[in-house]
């Protein structure tokens, strides 16, 4: 929750690393393994639930004195529902070919319990501008994830990134790589060294005071 | 800096919950009719486009197309405006006018979903001339090969159909209606195959004799761009 020692800039930096919605927080599973195979897909998707948190939080928070709290869920449904189509039938008109890749999985996004978790938790309860800076950081920290899961499963999986080949022809492509357990795979060592990397920090941190602590005395 | 909702002691009355949804759902409802009206030409365009493109790629030599329908009893040149259904063909034909063949949708189930695939057919030799996949959710790496692999696809560039095609093993491939399978990816390798056999079992009767195919219609508005 913010408390007012919060600026608005800690509150949109927050979702890239520390309170990271994939890595930390495990939200938005589903398109995190479904549209990963490779690293356009992911970042198409990425900026699809972007527009969907940035728009609906912007809505949320500008509209919650007059949504009455027991139809409150229902209405923030709405509101993300009706961004998801618009960005349905944009990218079907711009980009007919990635929609066509992710196809099934925009419907999906209304379902995404990052986007509501963050209009329940956060945009709610909040101002108009530190819910966007929140939902920016929430939502680019999601991109980051669907991009470093995007770009690592179509690298092995294809040896190429962005179509572009990496190694030459006589690389064996990982082919699980690209398929629903290479996700989970990937996912998996990611988490890990995400986890690995925060308690580190913690350890050195702590390291650090008791090195104070030992100088102050 | 945060602002807690006051809460709210009393309970609203169920009239201010429906009105709230209500007016949510209008709200919702306009700006989804206006976005779907915005974008309706560009997708239409797109579809059209696309359908054009595949056309032309089947059937190698062909500069201009039209929609042919089978009415229950002949093919009749159907108006470019008709919505497609599964009567509805496609005639290529020449810079002259001259018939070259026909470019034909079929579909079936594949690994995942539904394959539909388009493939340009030349009666006069009873050949396939080329195949296009219209729509498929095959499993990426090697599912979608049917469409992505261009030595797969290249197999149906000179295919004669009768008896009907076969799929063989990679590189075992010797008669003139064989194909060679994907590695790894032989059931949608043998799907593509069968539902374009399907397709030709349903339009093999359909179509006229080899020399009486519908002739290009005069107004064409998609070649007039």
């Amino acid at each position: 929750m913010a408390s007012s020692k919060h600026t608005a800039y800690e509150e949109m930096i927050k979702g890239l690393w520390r309170d990271n919605p994939v890595f930390v927080q495990v939200l938005g599973m589903c398109p995190m393994l479904a549209v990963t195979n490779s690293a356009i897909n992911a970042i198409a998707m990425g900026l699809a639930t972007f527009f969907v948190l940035v728009g609906s939080s912007f809505l949320v928070s500008s509209l919650k004195q007059w949504i009455p709290k027991q139809v409150r869920i229902s209405v923030y449904i709405v509101i993300i529902a009706t961004f998801v189509t618009v960005v349905d039938y944009v990218l079907l008109a711009m980009v007919p070919a990635i929609h066509k890749e992710l196809g099934a999985f925009i419907p999906l996004i209304v379902a995404n319990c990052l986007i509501l978790g963050r209009q329940e938790a956060f945009a709610s309860k909040n101002t108009v501008k530190f819910a966007i800076m929140d939902a920016i950081g929430m939502a680019a920290g999601f991109l980051l994830a669907m991009f470093a899961l995007g770009s690592v499963r179509e690298i092995l999986g294809e040896g190429k990134l962005f179509g572009i080949s990496l190694f030459g022809d006589n690389f064996e492509p990982w082919v699980i790589m690209i398929l629903p357990p290479g996700g989970f795979i990937t996912l998996g060592l990611l988490l890990l060294l995400f986890n690995w990397m925060t308690e580190r920090k913690q350890a050195f941190v702590a390291q650090v005071a008791e090195a104070e602590r030992s100088k102050a005395s | 800096m945060s602002t807690q909702l006051p809460i709210q002691e009393k309970e609203p009355s169920s009239t201010t919950l429906v009105a709230a949804l209500s007016i949510a759902g209008f709200l919702s409802g306009i700006i989804i009719i206006a976005v779907y009206l915005a974008t309706f030409d560009t997708i239409a365009e797109n579809k059209a486009r696309e359908l054009r493109e595949a056309v032309f790629r089947v059937l190698p030599g062909v500069s201009q197309m039209q929609k042919l329908r089978f009415d229950g009893e002949e093919l009749v040149v159907a108006p470019a405006e008709q919505k497609d259904d599964e009567d509805t063909i496609y005639g290529g034909y020449d810079d002259k006018g001259n018939f070259v063949g026909y470019a034909i949708a079929s579909a079936g189930p594949g690994f995942q979903d539904t394959i539909r695939v388009l493939y340009g057919y030349q009666p006069a030799e009873r050949k396939v001339v080329g195949m296009w996949i219209l729509e498929s959710r095959e499993t990426p790496g090697l599912g979608d090969k049917i469409y992505k692999d261009a030595v797969f696809v290249a197999n149906f560039d000179d295919l004669a159909i009768d008896p009907q095609i076969v799929t063989m093993k990679k590189g075992t491939k010797s008669a003139p209606n064989e194909i060679d399978a994907i590695t790894g990816a032989t059931i949608s390798s043998k799907a593509v195959v069968r539902i374009i056999n399907e397709g030709h079992a349903v339009w093999d009767k359909r179509l006229p004799r080899p020399g009486a195919e519908p002739r290009l219609a005069i107004v064409q508005p998609e070649s007039e761009k």
